[in-house]
């Protein structure tokens, strides 16, 4: 057996361990809806090369209309999570397709002003519940057949959701689709000299990593219970960068592992540093941008 | 004729006066933005955050060191822009050779850190200071009542703008800062320092953002998130203007505050997101903004 396989088969051990260990469950089922958060983001910006400063308006809307589904309607799980991510696929389309109309830089002020956009009208929209947030939010039963209402249950259910995730994203960048996008990445005149339609495959690419965006926000809907305005904010989509620049920009495993980080530092600091929250993730994000641009996974494949 | 579809021209003139102000604001936020980004390549998300600072700073000057407003006015902007060259030395030189995107992610770790210092040590909870004794009062204009000092803050800000604008359009020393934009090695063949020029822009734009916040703090709460919000405007300012040029910086940000002004009048609840839809518009309709040249 490789080192590699080995390695594989002990995380895979001690993800499917938690439970038993006395960690609280939902504390490491919101990391891994942030994980997925960020292996959306990550598709974007790590094997695409678009930066999107406002990923947020996707996991935000969709953990609101999966949680105004469940809520109000008493829809079933599974079906009121795949609304949410038809619903932020929708909005990748129209966002997304606005702003591949310009590149880099004026992209990223793009997606950040649509999202700003979405987030006023998620304080005005009637069933977000504006400045209270949605609230009582059921879990239900997935399939109206296995009940969610026990941590445990829960927790296998987003692990397992959370593995396709990470599979669903290894195979896309694998596949020639997945080429193409990197090809973008690195010299969008030559993929388009080479007949590509990029613009297209710029698009489906935010459409995809939008809807996977959304898995992520309407499973952390689930998972708390409830759904705030702070899901769609500007500060959530910072974090989000912030997860895949610490973990690793373009590497399978690094937003995972950035998700952790990011979240486990937001719990602890803001007990013991109260409003110093913001100038140590500030730090930590110039730190990253500075000397470490590869991140914590980039830097540990490149010394193995 | 004293409505408009049925609207009083005294609130539609009131909301203008606003929109006029905000414009101002949104003026010198954009024009500063488009210098730095003309000649260093950044985006300086850190912007909304020098603003804040500016306008902390203003009210600690005048409250707590019992600085004379007009000093102020100076000192200030000058002080915050030093600020602003110390952390374009230590750390924002470092990316210039990277991609633009780093620049843009380097300044909002910057705006993270100086948000929440200002928060640390001034709470959360915001404070304002009173319109100085000289601009107390009102013109009373005849068809309408205009507060002296929104009078000064569009005046003053019009004239800054107009200024800038003659420093780089007009001038030798203009002349060598686009000729940097275009060439930065051939420039500095020709034996001048592009570095300390490079230092001396940024500096000068967050002088810009600084001095916006010294006029913003009579008018707005000053909190350390009062530029966050404001930034992303002031992005959507910038695309609609497009980045290239310093007139499309000044006309789209005085433009947009009068267009904001008039929508609440109108559909006060729009007033919000207008900017944004304007900014979808114009991405659909001409993609490079309204002043911009590349396509």
């Amino acid at each position: 057996m490789s080192l590699k396989t080995i390695g594989t088969a002990v995380i895979l051990a001690a993800l499917l361990a938690v439970p038993f260990t006395g960690i609280y469950p939902v504390f490491v089922m919101q990391i891994y809806c942030f994980a997925i958060f960020a292996f959306a983001f990550n598709l974007l910006l790590g094997y695409t090369g678009l930066l999107s400063f406002g990923h947020a308006a996707f996991f935000g809307f969709s953990a609101y209309v999966t949680g105004w589904l469940m809520a109000k309607h008493s829809v079933e799980p599974l079906s009121a999570i795949l609304a949410g991510m038809a619903v932020a696929a929708l909005m990748g389309y129209v966002i997304g397709g606005l702003a591949i109309r310009r590149q880099g830089i004026y992209l990223a002020m793009v997606t950040l002003a649509l999202a700003q956009l979405v987030g006023f009208l998620c304080l005005e929209a009637p069933f977000t519940g504006g400045e209270n947030g949605l609230q009582g939010i059921h879990r239900g039963a997935l399939l109206g057949l296995l009940p969610l209402q026990s941590d445990h249950v829960l927790y296998y259910v987003i692990l397992v959701i959370f593995l396709l995730v990470y599979a669903l994203i290894m195979r896309i960048v694998h596949s020639p689709f997945g080429q193409v996008l990197k090809a973008i990445r690195e010299n969008e005149p030559r993929a388009i000299s080479l007949g590509y339609a990029t613009q297209q495959y710029k698009l489906l690419a935010f459409v995809l990593s939008a809807a996977l965006a959304g898995l992520g926000g309407s499973l952390k809907a689930i998972v708390l219970g409830f759904t705030t305005l702070s899901d769609v904010s500007q500060a959530n989509s910072s974090e989000v960068i912030l997860m895949t620049l610490l973990g690793g920009t373009g590497t399978f495993a690094g937003p995972a592992v950035g998700a952790a980080l990011v979240v486990t530092l937001e719990h602890y600091l803001s007990d013991i540093a109260g409003s110093w929250v913001n100038v140590v993730m500030g730090a930590i994000f110039i730190a990253c941008v500075i000397g470490f641009r590869r991140g914590l996974v980039g830097a540990f494949q490149k010394n193995l | 004729m004293d409505q408009i579809f049925g609207i009083p021209i005294v609130v539609i003139l009131g909301q203008l006066m606003l929109g006029v102000v905000n414009g101002a604001f949104y003026a010198l936020l954009s024009l500063g933005l488009a210098v730095i980004f003309g000649m260093l390549g950044v985006v300086n998300f850190a912007h909304g955050a020098f603003y804040a600072l500016g306008a902390t700073a203003i009210v600690v000057a005048l409250q707590t060191l019992g600085i004379n407003y007009w000093a102020c006015l100076v000192l200030v902007p000058i002080v915050v822009g030093v600020v602003g060259m110390i952390f374009e030395r230590t750390l924002l030189k470092q990316i210039y050779r990277l991609e633009p995107l780093y620049g843009l992610l380097l300044t909002f770790g910057a705006a993270l850190v100086i948000e929440g210092l200002l928060q640390s040590t001034f709470g959360s909870s915001g404070f304002s200071y009173p319109v100085p004794d000289q601009l107390q009062g009102v013109f009373n204009l005849g068809f309408m009542i205009l507060p002296k000092y929104r009078a000064w803050v569009i005046g003053f800000s019009f004239v800054i703008c107009l200024t800038t604008w003659y420093l780089i359009e007009k001038t030798k020393l203009g002349a060598t800062l686009r000729a940097a934009t275009e060439n930065p090695r051939l420039l500095q063949a020709f034996g001048v320092n592009v570095p300390l020029l490079i230092t001396l822009t940024y500096g000068a734009g967050v002088a810009l953002s600084a001095l916006a916040g010294c006029l913003a703090a009579p008018v707005i709460l000053v909190t350390p998130q009062m530029g966050s919000t404001l930034v992303t405007v002031v992005f959507a300012v910038v695309v609609i203007g497009g980045m290239g040029s310093v007139l499309g910086a000044i006309v789209s940000g005085f433009l947009l505050g009068i267009v904001e002004g008039l929508t609440k009048v109108v559909y006060p609840e729009a007033s919000n997101i207008v900017v944004f839809f304007i900014m979808a518009l114009v991405l659909i309709l001409r993609p490079a903004g309204l002043f911009g040249k590349e396509a």
